[in-house]
């Protein structure tokens, strides 16, 4: 429980750094949004070829996030068994025909439609992934928030995400020096005790971070208060960085996306690429 | 949009924080990417301290930091997160917990939570699942029933505790006698 692991900004040369936050946001969220939409084998495909090639331009290795790639793995994979247990008919009703491969046991067949559903369903979180990660791996924190601001989000909320971000290893370094106190008090948080004890156990720990963090909330409001904070209706910020041709080109890339998506999903009236008509 | 106050600003910062470190440490449960989560007992005292705008952020914020360094963003589950801290804050508003903290106060508390959890997973997690999604609904509704079971339980039983330790730290007014 030391060090929890954590995708962090990864410094580095890159046409993918060299874009502006807001870019990269923007490109995140059209991208998710497109994702989010279809259910088009076609687009899928594409788009997880383009997530391929965004990843090889940014400079990111594969080393660099393992973990959360594993971690994105366990999470498909059970997801994926969990659906075929709960509904292993649900890709004949969605493509409306049955082709049996062969029998499990059961109501447990193996159908064509079945898989390709699977296939459609992962490819959808998959082509994800890569992007979130270079979102998270590739921008400056201390940008994050004027990008925020750049695309109509009100800068206070901008400071409170900047805050969160500035924050997280102070509570996680908190969390840490309180659980190992109580530890030493004999609180136990680990699967060894019931359930009900460890939610018991753990109220031990919260509320010590709770009412330290309670205090720190007073102390950096009073900071800012002082800084006269929230006295006008914007703001500038430092981290902003002026947008360049490669920034336009990018929002364009990706608005194209977004639109080829939506009109090559739903031109036939229907979500689904349907290849067993 | 009403303003928020350089008080809330700063909550909704920290509150996150505190909501994606819970969030990383979490106790697993048998069903899938189903947890049995502390950070949803801080939202819910968040929430009733400082407000239904904060506890709405958080959730989304806390969240969405924790999916995005995961496996990239769930949105559905995100914005049920967001929901429950809403509700949650909208039925605590008038739960002055500055004041002091009796029986009344802990069921009103848990009342709240259980009604946000209720929607939050019974309804708007699942639902927006089918239309983003599109997965089988039998799964996710067994997925929403197993999250929001658990996260009741631990709100109801960490939140309630973290509220009644809370209340008692605050000085209330007029805790002062004048001696004869």
């Amino acid at each position: 429980m030391a060090r929890i692991a954590i995708l962090s900004y990864i410094k580095r040369n890159s046409p993918v750094h060299e874009l502006t936050g807001t870019t990269k946001l923007i490109f995140f969220i059209a991208w998710s949004v497109a994702s989010m939409v279809t259910y088009d084998t076609r687009v899928l495909v594409c788009m997880l070829l383009i997530s391929a090639v965004v990843f090889k331009v940014s400079k990111i290795k594969i080393r660099d996030i393992r973990i959360v790639l594993g971690l994105a793995a366990v999470f498909l994979l059970m997801n994926n068994l969990f659906v075929y247990l709960f509904a292993p008919e649900y890709g004949v009703e969605l493509y409306g025909s049955r082709d049996v491969l062969f029998t499990i046991a059961g109501p447990y067949t193996i159908t064509l439609q079945q898989l390709f559903y699977h296939l459609n369903m992962t490819m959808k979180v998959i082509c994800v992934v890569p992007v979130a990660l270079l979102f998270i791996a590739c921008t400056d924190p201390s940008e994050f928030a004027a990008s925020l601001a750049s695309i109509g989000v009100s800068y206070r909320i901008g400071y409170s995400v900047s805050l969160a971000l500035r924050y997280i290893p102070d509570v996680q370094r908190e969390y840490h020096n309180i659980s190992q106190a109580q530890q030493a008090r004999g609180i136990d948080l680990s699967g060894k005790d019931k359930l009900f004890t460890r939610l018991k156990n753990s109220v031990a720990i919260l509320l010590p971070l709770i009412l330290s963090s309670l205090n720190r909330i007073e102390t950096v409001s009073n900071a800012m208060e002082l800084r006269g904070f929230g006295k006008k209706k914007k703001r500038t910020w430092y981290a902003r960085r002026q947008m360049k041709r490669n920034d336009w080109l990018t929002i364009g890339f990706v608005l194209t996306i977004l639109v080829v998506d939506l009109v090559v999903t739903f031109w036939d009236g229907s979500r689904y690429f349907n290849p067993f008509v | 949009m009403k303003k928020l106050s350089v008080k809330s600003v700063v909550a909704i910062g920290i509150g996150a924080a505190l909501f994606f470190v819970l969030g990383k440490i979490s106790i697993p449960t048998p069903v899938p990417n189903t947890y049995i989560s502390l950070q949803y007992a801080i939202q819910a005292v968040f929430a009733t301290l400082f407000g239904p705008i904060a506890g709405l952020l958080i959730g989304f914020i806390g969240h969405t930091l924790i999916d995005a360094t995961n496996y990239g963003p769930w949105w559905s589950w995100i914005i049920a997160s967001a929901f429950a801290g809403l509700v949650i804050g909208i039925v605590t508003l008038k739960l002055n917990v500055n004041e002091g903290i009796d029986t009344k106060k802990i069921i009103h508390f848990n009342i709240a939570q259980i009604i946000a959890h209720l929607l939050s997973w019974g309804l708007v997690a699942p639902c927006l699942d089918i239309l983003i999604y599109s997965e089988p609904i039998e799964k996710l509704f067994a997925q929403g029933l197993v999250a929001g079971v658990s996260n009741m339980i631990t709100t109801g039983i960490v939140g309630s505790l973290l509220l009644v330790a809370y209340a008692k730290t605050v000085v209330k007014k007029g805790s002062l006698n004048k001696e004869d």
